[in-house]
């Protein structure tokens, strides 16, 4: 299959089950809830040593929040829900409670509640206040700037973990220019993220290492400067590779992110250096959910 | 199908305990099973249809037409469904109610939802002593659900509260908020002496500045976050609360009773 002069490949993107929650933060502006989105979901980029994968879905209106305040939508994935639950609870204590004026709201629902401020209410000291209101609970936890509200549980769902493109260009600025491009249209799709710096991945692994004391190594099959001396992949005019990777609450999220970044990569064609769109994959074996590129784009 | 209605023919001598007309007790019996059920009235007993009239089928959406203060214990209990009373309620109005409605379209006596554990509860008219307290002796009163008057609450408003919402539109007398546990009063109107007296936890929210006891002290002014969210909860009322201009979110914030753990807070618009 060639668009626009960029050849897909006849592969797939292998991705694996995950726990998903999400989480609304809001303050008395944008600027302050992006603040705390941006340093809950810092060092998130990958489970492999990060614990967790997380990242800003959108920002919300005040007309979509539950106070009324600017807000930020951030969702956190892992592989499990302990791990989840742990993440979560670390990440909110330490990026939103401490975040000047903001407030922790579900943003999610599930028969699967985790604890959100449930904990965190401890930091009070006993002066921390219990309000129900509409059926949830809610803390109000004193702090100096006034007083942390936020929600008790939100939830936890099965979700989709490790969809990914790859972009092939003949230049490292066309290659960077191109996962922009990409980026800037999934980020409109929802009930996704992209969680490495920018939504853009430079050094894609492969599984296993020469060293036993790792897990993953470099993949050295999509490294341009060692077409020569490896197992390459990559045809002679390729100069520079960059993945995106997705995580979505569903198989068909990660389906509409994937086809909208791919098909914007596509759009600057070959006439500005993308050569190839292939993803990444361990031959089928590991991970339930594929996704064929070629079907994507069909 | 029409809502079963019970019409009272007359005043009863006696008082009259009314707690088997409930919607769970009901539901699935003839007309001839209820019209025979026993009511207590001091040491007698009555049949159902010596005291009413008795028409309609609907026992999910029981009426009481009619209605005296010498009926007690209405709704007690009550688990689904909906009661309405047309006229006055008397004490015992939905005690321990687990889930459903009630309306009052007249006045409710003393000790009206008191240890209420879900549901709502709707006084158009005054209601007495007691609103939403624990029982004599109990240590817990309301545990859930929502309670608004439209008229005025008598004293201890709130005794022993647990859990949950009242709305008071009108005034509330004497130890508004006594001994509270948790759960949120509000009240629109005046309130008596005592307020929060002995309360442990727990907020009273006032529009107008109450007389507090000494042992509750000014912690200053404060803009609040959730209580934009507490007005927004309550829009679907039929009801003063659910105006948003009523709604404020600075306020004095009173925290008491030192006395006792002093965690509790009196809130009053700025």
């Amino acid at each position: 299959m060639i668009i626009n002069g960029v050849t897909i490949d006849k592969t797939f993107a292998e991705a694996f089950p995950m726990k998903a929650t999400r989480a609304i933060i809001t303050a008395q502006n944008e600027k302050w809830a992006m603040i705390s989105a941006q340093a809950m979901t810092g060092f998130a980029t990958s489970v492999i040593a990060c614990g967790c994968e997380a990242g800003i879905e959108r920002v919300l209106d005040p007309s979509e929040t539950p106070d009324g305040r600017p807000g930020v939508a951030v969702m956190i994935f892992a592989m499990g829900g302990k791990g989840l639950a742990k993440q979560l609870e670390t990440r909110a204590g330490q990026c939103v409670l401490t975040s000047p004026t903001s407030a922790l709201f579900a943003g999610i629902d599930s028969d699967k509640p985790i604890p959100l401020g449930k904990n965190l209410r401890y930091f009070g000291d006993g002066f921390q206040i219990s309000k129900v209101i509409g059926g949830k609970r809610y803390w109000r936890v004193p702090v100096m700037d006034g007083e942390f509200l936020t929600e008790a549980t939100t939830g936890q769902v099965d979700a989709v973990g490790g969809g990914n493109f790859l972009v092939l260009a003949e230049s490292q600025p066309q290659a960077l220019a191109a996962c922009e491009a990409a980026i800037e249209e999934m980020r409109k799709i929802p009930n996704v993220i992209m969680p490495f710096p920018g939504g853009v991945v430079r050094s894609g692994s492969k599984v296993g290492s020469k060293y036993k004391a790792l897990g993953a190594s470099t993949n050295d099959a999509f490294c341009p400067t060692l077409k020569g001396i490896t197992k390459t992949d990559l045809s002679p005019e390729i100069e520079s590779v960059m993945e995106i990777v997705i995580d979505g609450l569903t198989k068909e999220d990660i389906d509409k992110a994937m086809r909208v970044g791919i098909q914007a990569v596509c759009d600057l064609g070959a006439a500005n250096g993308i050569k190839r769109i292939s993803a990444g994959n361990y031959g089928g074996k590991l991970g339930p959910f594929h996704f064929h590129l070629q079907e994507i784009m069909a | 199908m029409t809502a079963l209605t019970f019409t009272l023919k007359q005043e009863p001598a006696q008082r009259v305990d009314l707690s088997p007309l409930v919607c769970q007790n009901l539901t699935g019996l003839s007309a001839t099973e209820i019209a025979t059920l026993e009511l207590y009235s001091g040491k007698r007993k009555l049949r159902a249809d010596e005291l009413f009239a008795i028409e309609g089928f609907d026992a999910q959406n029981i009426v009481i037409k009619n209605s005296s203060v010498k009926l007690d214990y209405i709704g007690k209990e009550l688990s689904e469904g909906q009661i309405t009373v047309e006229g006055d309620a008397g004490a015992y109005l939905g005690l321990s109610m687990k889930s459903g409605t009630i309306t009052v379209n007249g006045n409710a006596g003393i000790f009206a939802a008191c240890e209420m554990k879900k549901g709502f509860v709707q006084i158009n008219g005054n209601t007495g002593d007691f609103l939403g307290a624990a029982l004599p002796g109990n240590k817990m009163g309301m545990k859930g659900g929502t309670i608004l008057v439209k008229g005025n609450a008598g004293e201890r408003a709130g005794d022993h509260m647990r859990r949950g919402v009242i709305l008071i539109e009108g005034d509330a007398g004497d130890y508004c908020g006594s001994r509270m546990t948790a759960g949120t009063i509000a009240v629109m109107g005046k309130t008596g002496r005592y307020t929060g007296y002995a309360m442990r936890r727990g907020t009273l929210l006032f529009w107008n500045q109450p007389g507090l006891p000494a042992t509750f002290n000014d912690c200053g002014s404060h803009t609040l976050a959730f209580l934009p969210m507490l007005f927004a909860s309550f829009r679907q009322l039929d009801s003063k609360f659910a105006d948003p201009s009523t709604a404020f979110n600075r306020v004095k914030r009173y925290g008491g009773d030192m006395a006792e753990i002093g965690r509790g807070e009196v809130l009053v618009r700025i």
